[in-house]
């Protein structure tokens, strides 16, 4: 989650209220992020020197503390989206967290998608060419990592068919740009 | 030398670009998967590198052979010795019994009759088409067509096996046993698989992606 707070904070400084409905957002049928969590991460990408305060603001309310990313929260980020997610049944919620961060970001969305759409059809080759034990319960493991690995798959396809073609995509914004919106 | 190579291919139909610019080069052994969603343009890069269809422009080199160069029947004759095609519903000669369709290749090259069919027997079992010899292919299912057009495919021992959907009307299990003949038989002799699909689990038995949209190449990696 730490990588998707630094996507979340990459289109313009936010305080924690912004971040957790932006996230709300990006994510309307799944959980809602908990203001705790917002927070506690925020404080820690301070800490590590991938984002900072540039401001307080009280808007006649309560005072609320306005986030930017740095340099180094920018270079994470990208790095972060260079990669494709495991190709796991636990990799799933990241890829989704991935492509979504990619395309709100605008950081090179069908480059991620191509690489993980290859990781994952890697992943797939690696497991038809091991065949499991012989035992029902080997195999329905099996089959199991490779429906989810094809609806993975599947879901990248509709993401390819989806996505704004490169030129249509919004560049992400400098820091400097960033942080005097 | 390239079992196969397009360079710069294109192909319309009438008004309808169906490839744009598209080059593909098949190394001897390689097994290659194009995908892509459908009217994508795989099925027409298929039956260009078959040298079913000539292409309007670029160049096809077929197991050394310049297809622009080769009139119909020398294209035929390439396909028939060095290629083997399977079509996603079989493509059956619907007035042949199975067994003389799957010798039909060997039978136009010359060979004995009771060698070729022997040949054709012998294939049928190792697709496991377990049906009389004298089935007309009306009475196939559509999964059984495409298992005799496999063994069809795989009969001559060709160099490249060119495979649009060969899985579409099988059920998972049998689809990858049939995948993996038309692999492990073709490559063991050194020679080359296109696999055109849009199933995942197709597309995963290959050597390397190229993925077509729109009649475009937009993206191709190394998968081994």
């Amino acid at each position: 989650m730490t990588e998707l707070h630094l996507a979340l904070l990459a289109g313009a400084p936010r305080h924690g209220y912004d971040i957790k409905h932006e996230h709300d957002a990006w994510f309307p049928d799944s959980r809602p992020l908990a203001f705790g969590q917002v927070y506690a991460t925020l404080a820690r990408l301070q800490r590590d020197g991938l984002a900072q305060v540039v401001e307080t603001r009280t808007d006649g309310g309560p005072e609320r503390t306005v986030y930017a990313l740095t340099e180094e929260g920018e270079r994470r980020l990208r790095a972060w989206l260079a990669e494709p997610a495991a190709a796991a049944g636990s990799g799933a919620d990241e890829i989704v967290r991935k492509t979504i961060a990619a395309l709100h970001t605008g950081i090179d969305v069908r480059g991620f998608v191509s690489r993980q759409r290859a990781s994952h059809l890697r992943r797939m080759r690696e497991l038809q060419r091991n065949p499991p034990g012989a035992g029902a319960a080997e195999q329905l493991v099996r089959e199991h990592v490779i429906a989810h690995l094809d609806a993975d798959l599947r879901w990248l396809e509709l993401a390819t068919e989806l996505l704004p073609s490169s030129g249509q995509q919004q560049p992400l914004r400098t820091a400097t740009e960033r942080n005097n919106p | 030398m390239s079992t196969v190579e397009l360079s710069g291919v294109s192909h319309a139909y009438g008004r309808t670009q169906a490839l744009r610019d598209v080059s593909l080069t098949v190394a001897p052994g390689e097994v290659v998967a194009v995908t892509g969603p459908s009217g994508c343009g795989k099925s027409t890069l298929l039956l260009l590198a078959a040298g079913v269809l000539r292409a309007q422009s670029g160049r096809v080199v077929l197991t050394g052979t310049d297809l622009a160069g080769a009139d119909e029947a020398a294209r035929a004759r390439i396909r028939r010795r060095s290629v083997g095609i399977v079509l996603q519903f079989g493509q059956l000669v619907p007035d042949l019994p199975v067994l003389d369709n799957v010798a039909l290749p060997l039978l136009l090259e010359g060979h004995a009759p009771r060698e070729a069919r022997a040949a054709a027997a012998g294939w049928l079992d190792r697709v496991g088409l377990d049906v009389p010899p004298t089935t007309l292919p009306s009475e196939l299912s559509g999964g059984q067509a495409q298992l005799a057009a496999a063994a069809r495919a795989l009969v001559t021992g060709p160099l490249l096996v060119l495979a649009d959907e060969p899985t579409a009307s099988l059920d998972t299990a049998t689809g990858r046993q049939l995948l993996d003949l038309l692999v492990t038989s073709t490559t063991a002799a050194g020679g080359s698989v296109v696999l055109v699909s849009h199933d995942n689990a197709v597309a995963a038995r290959a050597d390397r992606e190229v993925r077509l949209r729109a009649g475009s190449v937009v993206h191709e990696v190394a998968l081994s």
